[in-house]
């Protein structure tokens, strides 16, 4: 049973790599302007778990096969070099592979949360609420009304408690159900939680970031691909978490211009 | 198989544990033969000592996270109002740390009654039911605080200063209470000759916690309310 | 030795029912209660995880009965989203909880921590008698909220806020749920601080003589340093559960920021934080879950020594080492909130240590591995859930590389990828070390041996099983799946609903192989082979006291130790191997390093 035992070991990890070899199941195409280095990161990270993974599972079934049942002259032995040389291995071999992941990692994580949008970026809004996304534009005036909480009607559609009656700022705001944006453009999202945890993750842009209640967080990034994709939501909310998300479609300049005429008629 | 043991077990003496020589933890595993109990606490912990250590550690840490509670909360929002503490506290803070002098005399006394003056017995219980008697009033005390914060119209959920106020004050006033319960044990047992050394220690440990638990809200509360 | 007798509480012998099974002193019988408590916990999370597989595999397929268990959640017996949602999350209060708690800390260590330490028990019984029945009751109140108010709370096992506080406006069993979940967690808390308690009084003071700190066998260093986990990391969670209950009961507003707006009404709450539940949750939490392998990290480590005839390469390694874990523990928890908006550079900061921790963990696999080298490995139910639970623990801590960069959690954080992990790591790595440790000490315990063929099934299945389950879920985490989603709408997840189903059957089968064990648990207790003394021929103390062992474990003697704990490979009068407890000299090479 043992040498079945290794031998099983060693088919389940192969089994298990195939797919990633294969990229069966892979993360989509990157259309951002900082998702490579992700990407990089992600594939340095593959090789390095799954040689790990794989080193370990052949060693542990190759010992399996070798020293069990075994025979009755058989002489209890020490790896050489016992316990120091591994600790050093792992100190080192695996020390430094952590080190080198963290420290080139950082890079990665900057570009998006650590650096400020530049000056340019055009604003949207966008508010979370139970089960759905709602964007907004500033329209002309770039300026975002104020979110009256008390005015919010979801029957009236009015999502984000606009008072156009008395706050000029929100007269030219335009709301949408999508979230349209012209390529090559960088975006600042402006994220406002209107009633509990919620968070915004598009594959394709290699961003995900939560919603705070209370807090006002934001993201930056640009798109570089023309298309549609889409937003999710993926903190738990409540009964309708696994329906909530909306499109975003990426538009040439033109498209986009053109589009948002069309919805700044409708409001 | 061949083997080099087949004669009597034979002790080698220089294989024994060792005497505390090389730190194996040596003078933990030398416990007299005759049950001696005060030879032996020198030799070995009793375990309330070590119990007593491991439940204030707890209620730090719980306290210490109530306390990053407070400072998260009071950071996130612009809604925190400070309010003035009622004086009584300071009144109760004394009544306190009197009660661990009262508590501290109690246990020197025992300590010598322990040692063989047996005909003192009393005094170090009446001086036990003075720190109970003194306990009991803080806790009152503390009641007595919590009205007055209610007749001016500061209820737990009226702002989150005061929300931390009562939660604070009260979860330490119930670990008092436990205290006080211990101190009721100490003395049933003191009266029944069957109260060992290591349970008033342990006792009294807890009871001067509370005040320097107490001290140390007491700051809190003042410094950020 | 007489004030260690003094000191362990000596009590009589029990002589009511009452007292002999239910409300007993005994910490064998606590540590059998326990057992049995995380043995109901698991059953009731296994078929809740069946439930969830089937919706997920088929939505609108009508489980039959599950009406039963709720008419409004599950009419006619097809689950709505809001049911999956309360299901999944008393799924994973349960296991975490109820089970990885429970029975590889409290059920085995109550039972074999003082024995292996040589006591008569543990030094305050009543504390720990509470602290089952403390965690008996936790349990109750949990289960309660399945028939209670609107159903159990939908928030997931982190209950995160402000959808933990809001009340029921934001959705079934979030008003009464909630209040039950954190109260009965609240009592799940106290119930470990006196166990904690108990463990490390155990540990440190009452050692019988010969037993120093370095003699004491793997599994009891490992209940040590979890129960010293236990006791920071419950500390913390407790007065967390305190808050949200006041913000559901009594107004204040500690999670629940100003202005929300649910069902167009704003909600009567303001200023509260929400990042705030996550940093105490997590504070607890990560430590929580290393509170569920280190046991099972001691419990694997005692028993492959025991059938490799040889000790691990270094004993002190592997003890560091899991202090190591549990220190780095507590500087770790940031990485489940690197996305939260939290402060982006925190997020760095504690990706660092997060990387960091791989490097004991590493260790002790290393030098477990590396030790059966030279060895002379026999195979037995327990020595393959063993041999399995390193493969698995390996293939789980691999998906950690990943986890802890938070450049690469962008893309992973809240998929699948993240339940593969965890899964592997606790609901597989950490069960395969219950396993092993029930089929090692279940002759110890109960005086008969269990069913090796049945146990050799059960653990092919749940071998292969797992990892068709579990393996799985990094791949859809890849391609993007998001979790706790109850139903996969979104154009981009039906491709992946075929991966879905095939996890479906294999969680089906492997569950249904978990039968194979209960069965054997029982049949065995009842009609089993009678159990010799020390049917492993190992050599830590509690094999070295009759089986099962007497009220008092030893028999009113207090045992002498003599030796390091792993004398394997060596010389005696009875084998390859000397008992802690016994007077033979022999030659060894394998001393304590």
């Amino acid at each position: 049973m043992a040498k079945f035992f290794a031998v099983t070991i060693i088919v389940i990890a192969i089994l298990s790599a195939i797919p990633i070899l294969r990229h069966t199941w892979v993360a989509p195409e990157d259309i951002s302007t900082h998702g490579a280095l992700i990407d990089e990161q992600m594939s340095e990270t593959m090789a390095e778990a799954g040689i790990s993974f794989l080193a370990a599972q052949f060693v542990l079934s190759f010992f399996i096969w070798k020293f069990s049942n075994p025979g009755p002259n058989a002489k209890i032995k020490n790896f050489p070099g016992g316990a120091k040389g591994l600790v050093i291995a792992a100190l080192l071999v695996v020390g430094l592979e952590v080190m080198a992941l963290g420290i080139f990692g950082v890079k990665a994580w900057a570009n998006v949360y650590l650096t400020a949008p530049s000056a340019d970026a055009m604003p949207i809004q966008v508010q979370a609420g139970q089960f759905a996304f709602y964007f907004r534009y500033p329209g002309p005036d770039g300026k975002f009304g104020s979110i009256h909480p008390e005015l919010i009607n979801e029957g009236s559609q009015n999502f984000f408690g606009l008072d156009p009656e008395h706050d000029v700022d929100s007269r030219d705001d335009i709301v949408a159900a999508e979230m349209a944006i012209p390529v090559n453009k960088e975006i600042h999202l402006l994220m406002h939680a209107k009633d509990v945890g919620h968070s915004f993750y598009v594959r394709e842009l290699r961003v995900q970031q939560d919603f705070v209640p209370g807090l006002d967080v934001s993201l930056h990034f640009t798109a570089t691909k023309v298309g549609k994709y889409e937003i999710v939501c993926t903190q738990l909310c409540g009964l309708g978490h696994y329906n909530m998300k909306a499109y975003l479609e990426v538009m040439s300049q033109q498209d986009f211009d053109d589009w948002l005429k069309k919805e700044a008629a409708m409001q | 198989m061949a083997t080099t043991i087949h004669q009597p077990p034979q002790i080698d003496p220089r294989r024994l544990p060792d005497q505390g020589q090389s730190g194996n933890g040596g003078w933990r595993n030398l416990v007299p033969a005759d049950g001696d109990l005060r030879v032996a606490l020198d030799y070995s912990p009793p375990p309330s000592s070590t119990a007593i250590w491991v439940v204030l550690f707890a209620i730090t840490m719980m306290f210490a996270a109530l306390t990053s509670a407070l400072i998260v909360r009071k950071g996130s929002s612009l809604d925190w109002k400070t309010f003035t503490l009622p004086s009584i506290l300071y009144f109760n803070t004394l009544l306190l740390l009197a009660s661990s002098v009262t508590l501290e005399v109690s246990r020197r006394r025992v300590a010598h009654f322990m040692g063989g003056m047996k005909s003192q017995v009393e005094d170090p219980a009446r001086w036990l039911y003075i720190t109970l008697f003194l306990g009991l009033l803080f806790v009152g005390g503390q009641y007595v605080a919590w009205s007055q914060l209610r007749a001016e119209g500061l209820y737990l959920a009226t702002n989150p200063s005061s929300s931390f106020f009562y939660l604070l004050t009260a979860i330490h006033a119930l670990h008092v209470l436990g205290g006080l319960g211990g101190l009721i044990y100490v003395i049933r047992k003191m009266s029944k000759s069957a109260l060992l050394r290591s349970q008033l220690v342990a006792t009294a440990r807890y009871w001067h916690f509370m005040g320097i638990l107490w001290l140390y809200l007491l700051l809190l509360l003042w410094v950020k309310l | 030795m007489h004030d260690v007798a003094a000191h362990a509480a000596h009590h009589a012998p029990p002589t009511s029912f009452i007292r002999k099974h239910v409300f007993s002193l005994d910490h064998k019988v606590i540590g059998k209660q326990y057992y049995a408590l995380a043995l109901v916990a698991a059953l009731s999370g296994m078929v809740l995880s069946w439930f969830m597989r089937i919706h997920l595999a088929w939505t609108n397929a009508a489980i039959p009965g599950l009406q039963l268990l709720s008419k409004t959640g599950a009419p006619g017996g097809v689950m709505t989203p809001e049911y999956y949602l309360q299901l999944m999350t008393m799924h994973g209060t349960i296991m975490v909880f109820f089970v990885l708690t429970t029975a590889p800390f409290a059920a085995f260590g109550n039972f074999f921590l003082p024995i292996q330490v040589g006591a008569e028990d543990m030094p305050f019984p009543r504390f720990n008698m509470m602290s089952f029945w403390v965690t008996f009751t936790a349990f109750l109140v949990l289960m309660s909220s399945f028939v209670l108010g609107d159903g159990p709370t939908l928030g997931g096992w982190t209950q995160y806020a402000p959808l933990n506080a809001v009340g029921s406006v934001a959705g079934p069993g979030q008003g009464l749920g909630v209040v039950l979940w954190a109260t009965s967690i609240g009592l799940f808390c106290v119930g470990q601080l006196l166990g904690s308690l108990n463990f490390i009084t155990t540990t440190l003071d009452l050692r019988v003589k010969g037993m120093s700190l370095l003699r004491l066998p793997l599994t009891a260093w490992a209940w040590f340093i979890t129960s010293c986990m236990g006791l920071t990391a419950f500390a913390v969670l407790m007065p967390a559960c305190i808050l949200v209950i006041l913000d559901h009961v009594a107004g204040t507003s500690f999670f629940v920021a100003s202005n929300l707006v649910i069902n167009d009404q704003v909600q009567p709450h303001s200023g509260g934080s929400t990042l705030l539940w996550q940093h105490l949750f997590w504070f607890f939490g990560h430590p929580e879950v290393y509170i569920a392998i280190v046991p099972g990290l001691g419990i694997v480590s005692h028993i492959l020594i025991t059938n490799m005839r040889k000790p691990m390469l270094s004993h002190r390694t592997l003890i560091y080492s899991m202090g190591a874990l549990a220190v780095l523990s507590y500087m770790v928890y940031g990485h489940h909130m690197f996305v939260s908006g939290m402060n982006p550079f925190s997020s760095l900061a504690f990706s660092f240590p997060t990387l960091v921790i791989t490097i004991p963990s590493t260790i002790i696999v290393l030098v477990q591995v590396f030790s059966l080298y030279g060895s002379k490995l026999r195979i037995n139910s327990a020595s393959l859930f063993s041999l399995g639970f390193i493969s698995m623990f390996v293939a789980g801590g691999v998906s950690g590389f990943f986890l802890a960069q938070p450049s690469i959690d962008i893309m992973l954080h809240a998929t699948y990828f993240v339940v593969g992990h965890f899964h592997l790591v606790m609901g597989v790595a950490a069960m395969f070390g219950i396993f092993a440790g029930t089929y090692f000490w279940f002759p110890k315990m109960t005086g008969r041996m269990m069913n090796e063929t049945l146990g050799k099934i059960h653990f092919w299945l749940s071998f292969v099983g797992a990892y068709c389950i579990f393996m799985p879920f990094h791949y859809l985490g890849m391609a993007g799946n998001v979790r706790r989603y109850s139903t996969f709408v979104d154009d981009f997840l039906q491709p992946l609903i075929p991966v879905h189903r095939f996890i479906t059957v294999a969680a089906l089968i492997t569950g249904a192989a978990q039968l194979i064990f209960l069965y054997n648990l029982i049949h065995s207790r009842f009609w089993g082979k009678p159990a010799p003394d020390n049917p492993w021929e190992a050599t830590s103390l509690e094999w070295s006291t009759a089986t099962p062992p007497p009220f008092d474990n030893f028999g009113g003697k207090h045992p002498v130790v003599y030796h390091d704990p792993y004398q394997y490979g060596v010389e005696s009068s009875v084998g390859d191997y000397l008992m802690q407890t016994s007077q033979e000299q022999v030659e060894t090479e394998h001393d304590e390093k």
